[in-house]
């Protein structure tokens, strides 16, 4: 596709652009900078080493952490592996219950099944039809062989921000490790650690205009988590996750770091204010159409949205030239079951077939929410009107 | 900065090609899962890459799954593959053993190649399945495996063969691994590919339990949001090393010109061996490496005692421990390892830094005697 035939982008919640920042600062390591940041005996590898720990410092500000508690990892998918599958692997004979919504990611979901072949019961918490969970939920649910809540800090699909601070007190008080997936939170939501309670934390950089291919766990030290690795090896990163450094991703991953400690304030307000001049024009033009989960605990950019009776694959196929969105999660995109995030929010098979994520992000322009209404408000009608005389031939 | 660069075994130069096909990588934002016209766009860089990494291996793109790196991709095998019984040597690389600390290890000879009769020995008293890994061509030494005998005995025995070719790829001819072996692992960053990507490399009919689990990609045996531009690098390295290997053994050239002129003081770590043409190991008795390393720097030359991953720690190389080297030996080993920019000049530069820190430390040695 060149640049002219482009259609809008708004799907930033399945990755986003690399900022230009962002690539700037990558550009030097991925060539005369190229050393590998585990090489001790020369001046090619400190030099990259250097930049890894500039960057680890930059993605520990941002969450208020230690440098020393940020892990890299290939990206959120291997860090909730990691996070889940080595809190299982490490207190596997001595706890056997984990915690954990049902909205949460594939891969969190995947992990929590590993555990369950360990012998961890797993206890899956139902959302209200906002997608919030219950705190009370947990802490009722949390018993004295339980090892790990894990809450999603915000929802994939819908947007939806969980209580974490407050899951974090209550696995706090009891004792429990406190895992949350905040892949989709960072920047776009206020991410502190300490606030949050929380022992465990994945982060992922393409979401937050970073690179592919490279994420982080947080481990609290304080009090320290324990959880086995999923890699052994070279024993790099303090022997927690094996393998060299990617040093130009890990470097594109603090600046896009340190771009949102300086610019997520001001960032949100400008992308909440398009997020809801396309609901509203939205709202204008289409009847029959519902928001899904809560708008008031939200990230700024998201809005998933159903138009009644409309096909959400088809609504995507007419959209295809003008607004890149979908109807769920990108690793799911392919399938063609209704999202069960949806589903838990109690929508009908056929009313979570009908909706699509939306997504504003930083690079999205005001004059493209004009295009977008324009274009979305027309398909529907368009593919409405087509049912129509369908059903009535 | 240091000018001249001896350490490719720990990491290479992004190639031109690489660069080249990374950039063009840059300008798609898309999840290569995602449906729409960017998502595809993204996928068609990745499928492409799968292609050419396919290639060079001679194998079908679907057996190709893409990784993070080389130990990521060792770590799934070894802890993946359903098998009764692990089998590896003692000189393979930390994320083999480290993976599975239960294994037994076949010992190698004096000069690092794994004693097959040891390793047929092991084999014929285990019961039911057993996983062998062994890796291609070792990263301290060079030193190459017998991948072909040791792939006959796993033949006869029933057993499924691992090789980890991380080192061997880009160096010589891949499908000399593939006709032999079960499953391969790969890290693109060893032969002018970028770092943060891999690839397991797995025949058909071998299964193994995913590392990481969740969206399903890779055809549900590697979950994770595709690293596009790093997959791109990948592809277009390993397209380079399909013609590129012809020229890498050359590099014996070099290699045995410091060999040759060092002979007599030095000792040469599986020098009677056949070994990758780019990688010598090299002791100067009497001074420990870690001077050596700093001497070197300061010569502007960067080499390293040892694998990059453990250069950080003070044990002395398991490699050379395996093959017969005391500690105070292994301890004074420096590896130096070439690559396809490496020059003749740099070479001389390297012996002369060598021969300079040997008369030095002698002159040291007979002032404090």
């Amino acid at each position: 596709m060149s640049a002219e035939t482009h259609p809008l982008y708004l799907d930033y919640q399945a990755t986003t652009p690399v900022d230009q920042r962002v690539m700037d600062a990558m550009t030097p390591f991925f060539t005369e900078a190229f050393g590998n940041p585990h090489s001790t005996s020369h001046a090619y590898g400190w030099e990259a080493r250097d930049a890894v720990e500039g960057a680890r410092q930059q993605i520990a500000k941002m969450i208020n952490a230690d440098p020393r508690e940020v892990v890299f990892t290939s990206g959120a998918t291997e860090s909730n592996n990691m996070a889940i599958k080595g809190v299982a692997r490490f207190f596997e004979g001595r706890k056997s219950h984990m915690i954990a919504p049902v909205t949460e990611h594939k891969c969190v979901l995947e992990s929590l099944k590993y555990a369950q072949k360990l012998g961890y019961e797993i206890t899956w918490l139902p959302v209200a039809a906002d997608g919030l969970i219950d705190p009370d939920d947990i802490k009722a649910a949390i018993r004295d062989d339980t090892a790990l809540v894990s809450v999603m800090h915000v929802n994939n699909e819908i947007g939806t921000i969980q209580p974490v601070a407050e899951v974090g007190a209550i696995c706090r008080d009891k004792g429990v490790y406190f895992h949350t997936d905040a892949a989709q939170a960072a920047g776009k939501t206020a991410i502190d650690v300490q606030d949050m309670s929380v022992d465990l934390m994945s982060l992922s950089a393409h979401k937050m205009y970073g690179p592919m291919g490279i994420g982080a766990l947080y481990v609290r030290r304080k009090p320290r988590v324990r959880l086995e690795p999923l890699m052994d090896g070279g024993g790099q990163e303090r022997t927690m996750r094996s393998g060299t450094l990617p040093a130009p991703l890990v470097v594109g991953f603090g600046k896009a770091a340190d771009i949102v400690t300086n610019e997520r304030d001001t960032e949100t307000t400008r992308i909440r204010d398009l997020r809801d001049r396309l609901l509203k024009g939205l709202q204008q033009r289409v009847p029959d159409l519902y928001v899904n989960g809560s708008m008031e605990h939200r990230i700024a950019g998201n809005l998933s949205v159903g138009f009644k009776g409309i096909d959400s694959e088809a609504l995507m196929d007419a959209l295809k030239e003008r607004v890149a969105i979908s109807s769920g999660s990108a690793c799911t995109s392919a399938a063609v079951e209704p999202s069960y995030v949806l589903r838990a929010l109690g929508l009908s098979d056929e009313d979570a077939h009908a909706s699509v994520r939306l997504c504003v992000g930083r690079m999205t322009a005001p004059d493209e929410i004009e295009v977008a209404i324009e274009a979305i408000s027309e398909a529907v009608r368009t593919l409405r009107a087509d049912g129509t005389r369908a059903s009535v031939a | 900065m240091t000018a001249c660069y001896l350490d490719h075994n720990a990491t290479t130069p992004l190639g031109l090609p690489a660069q080249g096909a990374m950039a063009r990588a840059m300008e798609v934002t898309g999840n290569a899962s995602s449906v729409h016209g960017f998502g595809r766009e993204s996928r068609k860089i990745v499928e492409d890459a799968r292609a050419k990494v396919a290639e060079l291996a001679g194998i079908a793109p679907a057996n190709v799954i893409f990784t993070s790196g080389g130990s990521e991709a060792n770590n799934a095998i070894l802890r993946g593959v359903a098998a009764d019984t692990i089998i590896t040597s003692a000189v393979e690389h930390a994320s083999v053993l480290d993976a599975r600390p239960d294994a037994a290890r076949a010992p190698v000879d004096a000069d690092g190649v794994v004693d097959v009769d040891a390793l047929s020995a092991i084999l014929s008293k285990t019961d039911g399945r057993a996983l062998v890994s062994v890796m291609a061509a070792n990263n301290e030494t060079g030193v190459v495996q017998p991948v072909a005998e040791i792939s006959k005995l796993c033949k006869d025995a029933g057993a499924i063969l691992h090789v980890d070719a991380i080192q061997w790829a880009g160096k010589r001819p891949l499908f000399e691994i593939t006709a032999y072996a079960d499953v391969l692992t790969l890290s693109a960053h060893k032969f002018n590919g970028p770092s943060g990507v891999g690839a397991i490399l797995v025949k058909d009919g071998i299964a193994f339990e995913p590392l990481i689990k969740g969206g399903g990609q890779e055809r549900r045996r590697r979950a994770g949001t595709e690293n596009v531009i790093g997959v791109a690098g990948f592809g277009a390295a390993a397209e380079a090393a399909v013609n590129g290997v012809r020229d890498f053994g050359k590099l014996a050239e070099l290699r045995d010109r410091i060999e040759s002129e060092l002979a007599g003081d030095a000792k040469f770590y599986g020098g009677n061996a056949d070994r990758l043409a780019n990688t010598t190991c090299i002791g100067m008795p009497g001074v420990s490496a870690e001077t050596q390393v700093m001497a070197f720097d300061l010569a502007g030359i960067a080499v390293s005692a040892g694998s990059a991953c453990s250069s950080g720690k003070v044990e002395p190389s398991h490699v050379l421990i395996a093959m017969g080297a005391s500690k105070q030996e292994a301890a004074e080993a420096v590896r130096v390892s070439l690559g396809t920019s490496t020059t003749a000049e740099e070479v001389e530069k390297f012996i002369k830094a060598w021969r300079d820190l040997r008369a030095r430390t002698r002159k040291d040695a007979e002032a404090a005697a």
